[in-house]
């Protein structure tokens, strides 16, 4: 089949237009998990959503349900454990290790297809169907409609929280309610790029943008122009011969992000 | 009216009482130290007048409520590589507490922005990482972040802390402009009297759940200190300097005394 014929099939079309919804979302909330340096609350929340569509196989509902709740559990888990924070690094190992302990045992007494356990860690967008998809369009939505009206104050409490809560934000509601919204992005990238590879369209595109410009509307920018290079190029690039997605997924992302390190270098030699 | 008023405050965590009976009246345009050790409730006075903290009993009332506060911080080191420069630090001093993007009005914003930046002398620097700049720049523009949202009081908490000699007296004189331009009321929490002490009207001393209001004359004498520490103080003037010796009275001053003999 050649690359045009490829693109013509329809579990193609619906896992480009999902990569396009993540890479958005992730995108836009990639800066404020960098500058919150929640990237290995990102990595233990996706642990969880692995657990969460782990027992949902077992159980028999949709993964992607599953999944959602184990990273909202996760994440809302992290929110109350670790008021300090100090604690924070601690609690998420904990939580991380054991939950992937339950997902390892979910999967073991799971008796159906081995290639659904294996995608849920590694990733399985050809796999994601109507359903899926409406799922995962409706809770980008939501995501993005409630990080749009906390949008400001969420960033004065990243950037400046002494002085954010002087000036009355709230700041420790508002890290709640941005790790759940943090916990459901992760749960639906889950599903694309599997729970072991969500940092590369959570982390990696934000860390890459945050490297060329200081200011926080042009990182945000670019944080969604690479992470849908990385979503959507990654698929393109692995149809033809067959390779994984996640893999070039991880790859796109991670050359953007090694180019954006070099030019970030140079000009600050040039500057200093 | 009178821009801060305290009447009958008192705060107490459990047993320890941090002040009791504290009447205090900050008028528009005066600018107030608040002087003692660790522990002797500075920082909660601070938290009481910023609304994050309620008092025991009594009464707290700022003029025009909460947002009409400036609050400048203590300088501390800002991370390297955050995307933030500093005309956004400012920014979100003026709108950053309040819900949505804000695309309306952003040409007036950005006016203010830039008038509460030139004020403080940063146009130039405005533009980069504020993580790159030094800390007499960062504290600059602090001073323009608690500004620009033209507060009636202004609450300072150690602002000159690691700061030179220079910068804490660019900083200082910034904040006194302010409040001779604008009538806006300070409340200084330091540990040194000496850098803003031509500046300063009158002192609040908290020592232990004691405490003293009054002109720099009437609080810094060893008669008034040695009573609110019950220890035996001596309060020397060296040229236009106030220092402090006592048992251990207050350990920043006598490391300030000790410094300044050294050089």
């Amino acid at each position: 089949m050649s690359f045009l014929d490829l693109l013509e099939l329809d579990f193609v079309q619906t896992a480009l237009i999902a990569a396009a919804v993540l890479g958005l979302v992730a995108g836009v909330l990639g800066p404020l998990v960098v500058t919150r340096k929640m990237a290995f609350a990102v990595h233990g929340t996706s642990e969880l959503a692995f657990t969460g569509g782990a027992a949902a196989l077992l159980l028999g509902v949709g993964i992607g349900y599953g999944a959602l709740a184990g990273s909202i559990i996760a994440a809302v888990l992290l929110g109350v454990l670790s008021r300090r924070e100090s604690d924070r690094d601690s609690v998420i190992g904990a939580i991380l290790a054991f939950g992937l302990g339950m997902g390892i045992l979910m999967l073991a007494l799971y008796k159906g297809r081995a290639s659904n356990k294996f995608g849920l860690l590694t990733g399985q967008i050809v796999g994601v169907d109507s359903t899926d998809l409406n799922l995962l369009v409706v809770s980008s939505g939501v995501v993005l409609v409630v990080l749009a009206f906390i949008y400001r104050p969420l960033f004065f409490a990243s950037v400046d929280p002494d002085v954010a809560v002087s000036r009355g934000v709230p700041v420790r509601a508002l890290s709640v309610v941005f790790a759940v919204l943090v916990g459901v992005a992760t749960a639906l990238s889950v599903q694309v790029v599997g729970a072991l590879l969500v940092l590369a369209l959570m982390i990696t595109p934000a860390a890459a943008a945050m490297r060329v410009t200081a200011s926080p509307l042009r990182a945000t920018v670019l944080s969604v122009v690479f992470a849908e290079v990385a979503a959507v190029g990654g698929i393109l690039l692995s149809l033809q011969p067959g390779l994984p997605v996640s893999a070039l997924v991880t790859a796109v992302s991670f050359v953007i992000y090694l180019v954006c390190r070099g030019i970030g270098a140079l000009r600050r030699r040039v500057l200093v | 009216m009178s821009a801060i008023s305290l009447r009958g405050a008192r705060l107490s965590y459990g047993d320890r009482v941090l002040w009791d009976g504290l009447d205090l009246d900050v008028e528009p345009g005066e600018f107030l130290a608040v002087l003692g050790p660790n522990g002797s409730g500075k920082t909660s006075l601070m938290r009481v007048l910023l609304g994050l903290q309620p008092l025991s009993s009594g009464t707290v009332l700022i003029a025009g409520g909460n947002h009409a506060i400036g609050y400048v911080p203590q300088q501390r080191a800002l991370d390297q590589s955050m995307t933030l420069r500093g005309r956004d630090l400012v920014g979100l001093g003026l709108d950053g507490h309040s819900w949505g993007f804000g695309l309306r009005g952003r040409r007036e914003r950005r006016i203010r922005v830039d008038a509460a930046i030139a004020s403080v002398g940063g146009s130039r620097y405005a533009d980069s990482p504020v993580g790159v700049l030094s800390g007499g720049e960062q504290q600059r523009l602090r001073v323009a972040q608690a500004l620009v949202g033209d507060p009636a009081v202004l609450l300072c908490d150690e602002p000159l802390l690691s700061l030179d000699l220079a910068n804490q007296r660019v900083v200082s004189e910034l904040i006194d402009k302010r409040r001779r331009e604008a009538d806006t009321a300070v409340l200084f929490v330091t540990h040194e009297l000496n850098p803003v002490l031509p500046l300063v009207d009158r002192v609040l001393y908290l020592v232990g759940g004691r405490f003293r209001v009054g002109t720099p004359e009437e609080v810094m004498n060893s008669r008034t200190l040695s009573e609110l520490y019950r220890t035996p103080v001596e309060v020397v003037r060296v040229r236009d300097q106030i220092l402090v010796v006592g048992a251990g009275a207050c350990e920043e001053q006598t490391h300030h005394l000790s410094a300044e003999a050294a050089s």
